[in-house]
């Protein structure tokens, strides 16, 4: 998607096509580095307090799973912290200093995070149970705190603070406002709870989709609960977030804020458009509902809000369009799950059992998508609303780009190898699953760990039903 | 102007993490060269093994290392960091290609089951595995002959394609195989496989003795290109190219003896590589690029410098103690491979021949070396024609 934007976009376009498509694609990624490893300790807990061994086998074929996915997200990391000067030296020069200091806790977490991945995941053979499951722990915490310190150097692209500048040059900084600067606490909760729905709806969709296939044992229906539990609590917070945040950006960066609601001019009783094209000063296609924009922003119909009309052009976003209609998919595709995990609330409520008719399990399968679409689309809102500062008014993009020529060469190579890696992260777990359905009640018990449960006692895959 | 003592306690402090890293990740990435090197399927099952099992748990950790230069460098001197990643946007683009063929080799050569795809991952893997620390060895030369202006209009192919560079960065290949073949020795000793010592310490000394011949070379083409280097490295630096050489003699020795003491051997080898980049480091001071951006200049604010002071007690609080957690668990076997389905199936004696396991299969030598030269060859090429300055926007 960030690539589509790109290729429409002016000037430095083949490295904001670059930076776009490698932090699009790192990004989905992250979400598993940051939340899997909490979707597997569940099932690992579960399967070592209750002695089940669907839990268990569970666990273990996740975190084989989960190798896959850390080293091409690590590996992909990386590409980032190479791109951040190989296409935004004019950035790194000038502010390194500065939004050096989030990235470097960032590396610190991640570090930590990387040594535990390697305990736990390599661990389960001949660790004993508990001081297994106690060195994933880690990587829960470690993966939060990684991803709250790196979101916070792009909160900072939108909110620069704590340094002083003379004459361009950066002459003091203050790290601690430079990490906590205004928008640092919306943007790291709205992406960390995005990173749970992300993974918990992904993973659930690919047992919506056993469920619905007929495979109705304990494994398919504790491999959909799991995930889907973690991300439905995650979904009302997240639809709440989103609106306080809509607020703080229409105060904090009102231009942003007027592209992704078509203000064109500064007024009170503007209308919310829902859809529709922007084009040569008309909307087309869309609805609108009058006065709504104005009560969302701030209570009443009277609520003036800021237009573009008020800077000129030049420091206007490009692709009005896309950032509205980005801004749409990801609130429809927010309040689209917050249904579906209320449903599945509903039903456990009043039922105590897993609703699991194909009118609930078909949109269950597609949640998945639809979450990684809706945080995509966040941040194209995030990203694209910022142009054509790099750092909110303060440096701009054309000014921060490398003059290396050579970029739509490497934008090529990783364009192909995005694919590749893609390709992996899909195929690998893909093929593992095709395996683990196919086989033999021997080789499931080969792959039992030594301290759980024996399988014969609850139902694995196959198995009986026995819940 | 002398630069600050908060800036030399920085700079310190990244040549520390290069010394980490040129250990840690230049051993895995030595691991790489010698699963290309070990020969048919047949032959080169028995250490493609070892190979595997000592860097698969902790390659991901070792890795981390090279984010922390990156990130040292351009937190705490910006202006380095921005000149050097535009001059040498080629070699640094062409060792993040190598990182990422050999995260993909890794991803899926585990789960890789059909021969083919099997050789086409591990190919990846070892391939990728020298691509990378030879283009970042003709980065380290080209800053350290001071090729790099501190405002370079646009990537400069001169500046890491001279003869030292070049050689820098065929002794960065030959370093990382020396550091992981000693290792190796020390792997195939804890699983008491008498045959792979052998194996990996006669590899060890030959790489040793390229190492060495290499890093002479090198020194001999520093005195002409890069005098002013050469004069420190002959100088105030000499204590520590003394030391790095007899401690890279002493390892050779100790491996001729066959005296495999685990401490002394991994220090002694350790000793070799980072007295080496530290006096380096010495050698440099106190400029960051050739003799035209000093520390004094090139360096942050003082508040942020003092961040990435408690950045780093942070990491030598929390970071140390869980990497030493991770390399005891891996010393004492704690950790095991992540199973391949294969092994899965062996373990239920479902089978007793493998078709060939992850990472061992491989063309044959010849085949390979020439499809890898050819495509160096062409790479080569390729480069030339689409970054010279003429066809710049
Ligand atoms: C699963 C993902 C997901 C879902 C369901 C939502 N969001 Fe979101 N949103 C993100 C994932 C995301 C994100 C990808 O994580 C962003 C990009 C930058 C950021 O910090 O979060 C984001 C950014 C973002 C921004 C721009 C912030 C900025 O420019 O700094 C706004 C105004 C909203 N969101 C508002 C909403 C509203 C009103 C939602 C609900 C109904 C909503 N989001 C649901
Ligand atoms: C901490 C996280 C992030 C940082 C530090 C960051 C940094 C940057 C930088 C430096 C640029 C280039 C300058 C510019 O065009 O403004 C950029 C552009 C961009 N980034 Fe981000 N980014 C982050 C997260 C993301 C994520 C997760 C996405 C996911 C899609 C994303 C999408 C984009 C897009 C689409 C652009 C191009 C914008 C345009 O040119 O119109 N970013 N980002
Ligand atoms: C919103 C944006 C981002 C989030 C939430 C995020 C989060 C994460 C997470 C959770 C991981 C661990 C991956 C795993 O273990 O699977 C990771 C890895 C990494 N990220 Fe990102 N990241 C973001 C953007 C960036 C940017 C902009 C950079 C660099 C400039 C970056 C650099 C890295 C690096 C170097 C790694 C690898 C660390 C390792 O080896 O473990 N990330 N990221």
């Amino acid at each position: 998607m960030g690539v589509v934007a790109h290729v429409l976009a002016v000037d430095p376009v083949p490295a904001r096509s670059q930076m776009g498509s490698s932090l699009g694609f790192h990004i989905i990624l992250a979400c598993f580095g940051i939340a899997f490893a909490a979707v597997v300790m569940i099932a690992e807990w579960i399967g070592i307090k209750r002695g089940d061994a669907a839990a268990m086998l569970l666990a273990r074929r996740w975190s084989r799973v989960m190798a896959v996915l850390v080293a091409v997200g690590a590996v992909s990391g990386t590409v980032l912290s190479y791109e951040m000067g190989l296409l935004w030296p004019g950035l790194m020069g000038r502010f390194g200093a500065a939004i050096g200091f989030p990235f470097s806790m960032e590396g610190i977490f991640f570090f930590l995070e990387a040594i535990f991945v390697g305990v736990y995941l390599y661990g389960w053979q001949r660790l004993p149970p508990w001081v297994h499951w106690w060195s994933g722990m880690p990587i829960v915490v470690f993966g939060v705190l990684g991803a709250l310190a790196v979101v916070a150097a792009n909160s900072w692209m939108n909110s620069p603070a704590g340094f002083t500048l003379s004459h361009g040059r950066l002459t003091s900084v203050d790290p601690v406002s430079v990490f906590f600067n205004s928008s640092t606490p919306y943007e790291t909760t709205h992406m960390l709870l995005a990173a749970y729905m992300v993974t918990g709806f992904l993973i659930a969709g690919v047992y919506a989709v056993g469920l619905l296939r007929g495979r109705r044992d304990r494994y398919h229906r504790l491999g959909f609960a799991i995930p889907f539990t973690m991300a439905g609590i995650a979904a009302p917070l997240q639809v709440t977030m989103g609106d306080i945040i809509a607020r703080y950006i229409a105060t904090n960066q009102p231009v942003k804020f007027a592209a992704m609601e078509y203000v064109s001019k500064t007024t009170s009783d503007v209308p919310e458009w829902l859809g529709g094209i922007y084009f040569n000063g008309h909307i087309y296609f869309g609805t609108s509902i009058p006065s709504f924009d104005s009560i969302l922003v701030g209570f009443s119909p009277h609520t003036r809000v800021i237009g573009w009309d008020t800077v000129p052009a030049s420091q206007r976003p490009p692709l009005v369009t896309l950032i509205h209609l980005s801004f749409d998919l990801m609130v429809g595709i927010g309040m689209f799950l917050l249904v579906l995990a209320a449903w599945q609330a509903w039903w456990w409520w009043f039922h105590r059992r897993l609703l699991v008719t194909a009118w609930f399990l078909v949109p269950a399968a597609l949640s998945g998508v639809a979450a990684v679409a809706a945080m995509e689309s966040g941040w194209i809102v995030t990203e694209v609303g910022r142009q054509p500062w790099i750092v909110y008014r303060i440096l701009l993009v054309s000014n921060a780009v490398t003059p290396s020529s050579g970029v739509t060469v490497t934008l090529g190579v990783i364009l192909i190898l995005y694919a590749i890696l893609t390709v992996v992260s899909i195929g690998v777990p893909l093929v593992m699953s095709h395996r683990w359905r196919h086989g033999t009640p021997a080789e499931e018990e080969a792959e039992q760990v030594p301290y759980g449960p024996s399988p014969a006692v609850a139902g694995a895959p196959g198995g009986p039903e026995a819940s | 102007m002398s630069p600050s003592p908060e800036a030399i306690a920085v700079a310190a402090i990244l040549f520390v993490v290069i010394a980490a890293y040129a250990l840690f990740g230049g051993a895995d990435f030595g691991g790489g060269v010698w699963d290309l090197l070990a020969g048919s399927t047949e032959r080169g099952r028995a250490p493609r093994r070892l190979i595997d099992e000592s860097i698969t748990p902790v390659w991901e950790a070792n890795h981390v290392w090279l984010v922390f230069i990156l990130v040292l460098l351009w937190t705490a001197f910006p202006p380095a960091f921005a000149a050097i990643m535009t001059a040498l946007f080629v070699p640094l683009s062409l060792s993040l290609l190598g990182i990422v063929l050999r995260g993909v080799g890794f991803a899926f050569r585990h789960t890789a089951e059909r021969l083919r795809m099997q050789r086409f991952a591990g190919a990846m893997f070892a391939g990728a595995s020298l691509i990378t620390p030879f283009f970042m060895g003709t980065v380290v030369g080209a800053v350290a002959t001071g090729q790099v202006p501190v405002h370079p209009h646009g990537n400069i192919l001169a500046a890491w394609t001279s003869g030292t560079a070049i050689l820098t960065g065929f002794l960065f290949v030959a370093a990382c195989a020396y550091i992981s073949a000693v290792y190796l020795v020390l792997e195939a000793r804890h699983r008491g496989r008498a045959d792979l010592r052998r194996y990996f310490a006669l590899r060890a000394a030959a790489a040793g003795a390229l190492t060495g011949a290499l890093a002479g070379g090198t020194f001999g083409e520093l005195s002409f290109s890069a005098p002013r280097l050469f004069g420190r490295l002959t100088g105030i630096a000499l204590p520590l190219v003394a030391i790095s050489i007899a401690a890279g003699m002493a390892v050779l020795v100790m491996l001729w003896l066959g005296w495999h003491d685990d401490l002394a051997l991994r220090a002694t080898a350790a000793i070799a590589v980072v007295t080496v980049v530290w006096g380096w480091g010495l050698a440099q001071y106190p400029y960051l690029l050739g003799t035209s951006l000093s520390l004094s200049v090139g360096s942050a604010p003082t508040a942020t410098l003092v961040a990435e002071f408690v950045v780093t007690g942070l990491a030598i609080l929390l970071v140390a103690p869980a990497f030493a957690l991770l390399y005891y668990l891996e010393q004492r076997r704690l950790l095991t491979e992540a199973e391949s389905d294969a092994d899965l199936r062996m373990a239920a004696r479902l089978e007793r021949v493998r078709p060939g396991q992850p990472a061992v299969a491989v063309a044959p030598v010849g085949a390979r070396v020439t499809t890898a030269l050819v495509l160096a060859l062409l790479a080569v090429r390729a480069i030339r024609d689409v970054f010279s300055p003429g066809s710049r926007r």
